[in-house]
């Protein structure tokens, strides 16, 4: 009980920090925002005018009053949902934008996540029981070097060779043709949008769970249980998936929700590059026109959900691993 | 990297080869065929950002050409909306690579070090409560969206300012493995005789125990920089490089930006993420060679 009791306690500690985080970072930053927009709106060298810069700091919500009551401010706006108005969508909200974006992402990422897993988990064990066998040679420098290729490269090669050489996938946006809504045609349309997107992040993801697997499962094939498993005579698939395999994913599962944090870092370049209409274009979008709300709204979003992530992975390992709860107590 | 937690006192072995540690650090990470391919390579990319004027045929940003060119003689790579020849921009983008790979490397190093020994032999201590916990916040918060949000509130960019960010988000994970590596040193008989002679805590840890774990720390020095590498790439991409210079990551952002696939333009972006990769690519295998040091099962022969 304890194990989990600490977990959730970190969770919310962490939490609590990143929420802190978020709402120092543009305070930390020299001088007014307000006028810092009037003034990107003007140009570099225009004279400010008051009025503006008033007009623009009630269109922001600017804060005011001492740092402690903008932070509670800040998070009682928070508790209610509020992330503010989105500068670029305005008088849309930030919690609108990101609304729209928000499933585009979670299934691009949750469909990448759950293959590039599964994928990483078997190619990696089977390199494992295989070692130095063609296939895990292969498998390991292959691994590695694709490892060290940047995933927006990877995307604009695939644009040029699937999109424009061959034409076979739309390079860009989430639909084309077919109004949004759950149908057949919208369906395909959007998945065959979202095919580079999802092989760019596909190509690169497994990566970790590979090497990461394939290290463990080495070190498990030396431990006395297979010894005696072998002695027992039992078969070698049963050696290999029940008992290798089995006590070798456990690293693995503490690190997905790491491997989350990473994939929608990436997402933010490939989907800018693909223009697929997801959080991670949003960001890169946010970036460009300087729409600092929606910009902290997106950040805050992305910790939260690898922090709830890292929390059910924890969780996970501590139902799984006997060893962990015992450690904690 | 891998093999880093397991290593205990590789210095161990110089000392008792006898031999000049310089001498025998270069034997055995020499003797791996991929670190001496890494560091061939390491090598050339140095010289080439040394001698950018030299080598590239034209100024970084010397903006009196056709724009938008394909590759021909004059212009290997061809040339970019504003005129620019890129393969000169390619050239001098090494320069801004390595220099961020250098000192964001040495500055997450850095930080780390001090947050991972101080943390380790203090372990069980309310410094290590707080330590770990800070580290731990710091693994778990996305690195690139907060590089990101960091660095989009200046206008005016530097390379300062780029590995300042990308160091301070960026050490947790070397944090984390100093803080195991330190746990299994600290009771070793030399440190409690330092203590018994009354050196102070970062004595201790920084002159007495740091000295034994250098091969771990160039493990982990590489491998910070080969992170703020791709890092400042992903950055740059994204629009957000330095304003006063050209990365490979810019050259693909204004590739992006003019369409240079749709356009038939190539090379423009073929080029400036390969090049990144075989970086990448050959300071992985110098850390190949690195992990020999501290991991003597590992080695060839």
């Amino acid at each position: 009980m304890r194990y989990f009791v600490r977990k959730i306690g970190f969770f919310v500690l962490t939490l609590w920090a990143v929420v802190t985080l978020n709402f120092l970072i543009p305070r930390l930053q020299p001088g007014d925002p307000a006028e810092l927009m009037v003034q990107n709106l003007a140009g570099k060298n225009a004279q400010l005018n008051r009025a503006q810069v008033e007009a623009m700091r009630d269109l922001l919500g600017a804060p005011s009053g001492s740092l402690l009551s903008q932070y509670w401010n800040y998070l009682v706006q928070l508790i209610h949902g509020n992330l503010g108005v989105s500068y670029t969508y305005f008088p849309y909200t930030v919690a609108e934008v990101i609304g729209k974006a928000f499933w585009w992402t979670v299934i691009l990422v949750g469909t990448v996540q759950v293959l590039s897993f599964a994928i990483g988990i078997l190619l990696g064990a089977f390199a494992a029981w295989r070692r130095n066998s063609r296939f895990d040679t292969s498998v390991t420098v292959i691994s590695t070097f694709v490892g060290t290729l940047q995933p927006f490269w990877i995307a604009l090669l695939l644009i040029y060779g699937l999109g424009y050489g061959l034409g076979w996938f739309p390079t860009a946006g989430g639909y084309q043709a077919s109004t949004p809504g759950f149908n057949g045609a919208f369906v395909y349309d959007a998945m065959s949008h979202a095919f580079l997107p999802a092989l760019t992040l596909m190509i690169v993801t497994p990566i970790g769970w590979i090497l990461g697997m394939r290290n463990t499962m080495i070190m498990n094939l030396g431990e006395d249980y297979i010894r005696l498993a072998r002695a027992k005579g039992l078969p070698d698939r049963m050696i290999a998936l029940r008992y290798a395999a089995r006590n070798a994913l456990l690293p693995s599962v503490a690190g997905f929700a790491l491997a989350l944090g990473g994939i929608l870092g990436g997402t933010i370049l490939v989907e800018t590059v693909f223009d697929y209409p997801g959080l991670g274009r949003l960001m890169g979008e946010a970036v460009g026109i300087k729409d600092y709300p929606l910009l902290q709204g997106l950040m805050l979003l992305t910790a939260v959900a690898t922090l709830l992530a890292n929390l059910i992975a924890d969780l996970l390992y501590g139902i799984l691993d006997p060893r962990a709860r015992r450690a904690a107590a | 990297m891998s093999s880093t937690q397991n290593a205990v006192l590789p210095e161990e072995q110089v000392a008792a080869a006898g031999t000049d540690p310089v001498d025998r650090w270069y034997r055995v990470v020499w003797s791996s065929k991929k670190a001496r391919v890494g560091v061939v390579v390491v090598a050339i990319y140095v010289l080439v950002a040394l001698l950018a004027p030299v080598i590239a045929p034209y100024g970084p940003t010397d903006g009196s050409f056709t724009p938008l060119t394909g590759p021909s003689a004059q212009h290997l790579l061809g040339t970019n909306v504003a005129g620019v020849d890129v393969f000169s921009q390619v050239i001098y983008g090494s320069r801004v690579s390595l220099l961020v790979g250098l000192l964001g490397g040495l500055l997450a190093t850095a930080i780390a070090l001090l947050i991972g020994m101080v943390s380790g032999y203090a372990e069980g201590t309310v410094v290590d409560d707080v330590l770990t916990f800070l580290t731990n916040t710091a693994l778990v918060i996305p690195v690139l969206p907060l590089i990101i949000t960091l660095v989009a509130y200046s206008d005016t960019r530097g390379i300062p300012l780029i590995v300042g960010v990308i160091a301070f988000t960026s050490w947790a994970g070397a944090a984390r493995s100093k803080r195991a590596q330190i746990i299994t040193l600290r009771n070793r008989d030399f440190v409690t005789a330092a203590k018994f002679s009354g050196d102070g805590t970062f004595r201790i840890i920084f002159s007495e125990i740091l000295p034994n774990m250098t091969s771990l720390v160039a493990a982990a020095f590489v491998g910070a920089a080969t992170g703020a590498i791709g890092a400042e790439a992903g950055l740059a991409v994204l629009g957000l490089g330095s304003s006063d210079s050209v990365s490979w990551g810019t050259i693909l952002y204004q590739a992006d930006a003019a369409g240079a696939i749709s356009q038939g333009l190539f090379v423009w972006v073929f080029v400036p993420g390969l090049v990144l990769a075989i970086l990448i690519t050959s300071m992985a295998f110098i850390n190949f060679g690195i992990d020999l040091l501290s991991n003597p099962h590992l080695r060839e022969d």
